[in-house]
């Protein structure tokens, strides 16, 4: 049971590292610079999105398409790296754009059940946005992903395919 | 026993290939470079297959007069090519299939260590321990 609160602590200490080490070397933050800690984020969650689902697709028999590799990430990736089911709720298969939506973000739970904190948010999800777009890189799609929260800890995944 | 193990990466470039080293090296890179082209049309004909459940293992490749060369691909597009020799008759293919797992649990951690960056050429001792294993005790 305590599994999971390491992973949300760990995450909590490299957010606030990022930032701190922006600061300490700035000074003064600016959106540039927030823009570079997002990035630092999200690059360490890509590698970690790669590494994991050759991991997880280990033993699983090839995808049929974009939409089995959508329904696998809901699923059992989901389950395995947050615990839960994420539900698609959005398909647009022609421009490949998919929302996935999380009613319950383990990585926000704890900072707030409604609108405190909101613009605090983006932060957390950088990560995240970084290891499903690691997950469907290895996977063989491009993609670019990104997060919206609206009422915490309920948050957005809109993931877009980039088709060559 | 193989004589030829070889990894190859998604955009069909080797990650690892090791070969026994008492021939010629070259014959071995070249089969596996052919192979590649089988393993293509493998991938792509199953995929024409209504509802079928796609396996990772793809069995045997093609047998020329002295070896016989097996593929296997995983979900993210790597192939792993092992070749083995013709006169070794008593290799069954369940043991072919172990021989793939392994290369594939071994390969899966190989991933995950922080410090190979995927697409690099494997540099892991841990992978070449395992690959020394299923090949032919030269010598």
């Amino acid at each position: 049971m305590t599994d999971e609160a390491l992973f949300e602590f760990l995450h909590m200490e490299i957010v606030s590292h990022v930032y701190k080490e922006q600061q300490a070397s700035k000074g003064e933050m600016d959106n540039k610079d927030r823009a570079a800690c997002v990035s630092v984020l999200e690059g360490m969650g890509f590698r970690v999105g790669q590494g994991l689902i050759e991991r997880l697709t280990r033993d699983s028999p090839s995808f049929k398409d974009e939409l089995d590799i959508m329904k696998f990430i809901c699923k059992d990736y989901w389950t395995k790296v947050f615990r839960r089911v994420a539900a698609i709720l959005f398909i647009s298969p022609p421009q490949g754009t998919y929302v996935l939506q999380d009613n319950k973000f383990s990585l926000l739970t704890q900072l707030s059940g409604g609108k405190q904190y909101l613009d605090q948010a983006p932060k957390y999800l950088a990560f995240s946005c970084g290891m499903v777009r690691g997950a469907l890189s290895n996977l063989g799609l491009d993609s670019v992903v990104t997060a919206e929260v609206s009422v915490m800890p309920s948050c957005k995944f809109q993931v877009v395919i980039q088709k060559l | 026993m193989a004589v030829c193990i070889a990894v190859i990466a998604k955009e069909n470039y080797p990650l690892y290939i090791r070969s026994v080293p008492t021939q010629n090296e070259l014959k071995f890179h070249y089969t596996v470079h052919t192979s590649l082209d089988v393993v293509e049309e493998k991938i792509s004909a199953v995929g024409k297959s209504l509802g079928d459940q796609r396996e990772l293992y793809l069995g045997l490749l093609y047998p020329t007069e002295d070896y016989k060369v097996y593929g296997y691909v995983t979900n993210s597009k790597v192939k792993f090519v092992i070749v083995v020799d013709s006169s070794n008759t008593s290799l069954r293919d369940n043991e072919i299939r172990s021989m793939f797992r392994k290369l594939h649990n071994t390969f899966t951690d190989v991933m995950c260590n922080p410090f190979h960056n995927p697409g690099d050429t494997i540099q892991s001792k841990a992978f070449d321990g395992i690959v020394s294993g299923m090949m032919v005790q030269s010598g």
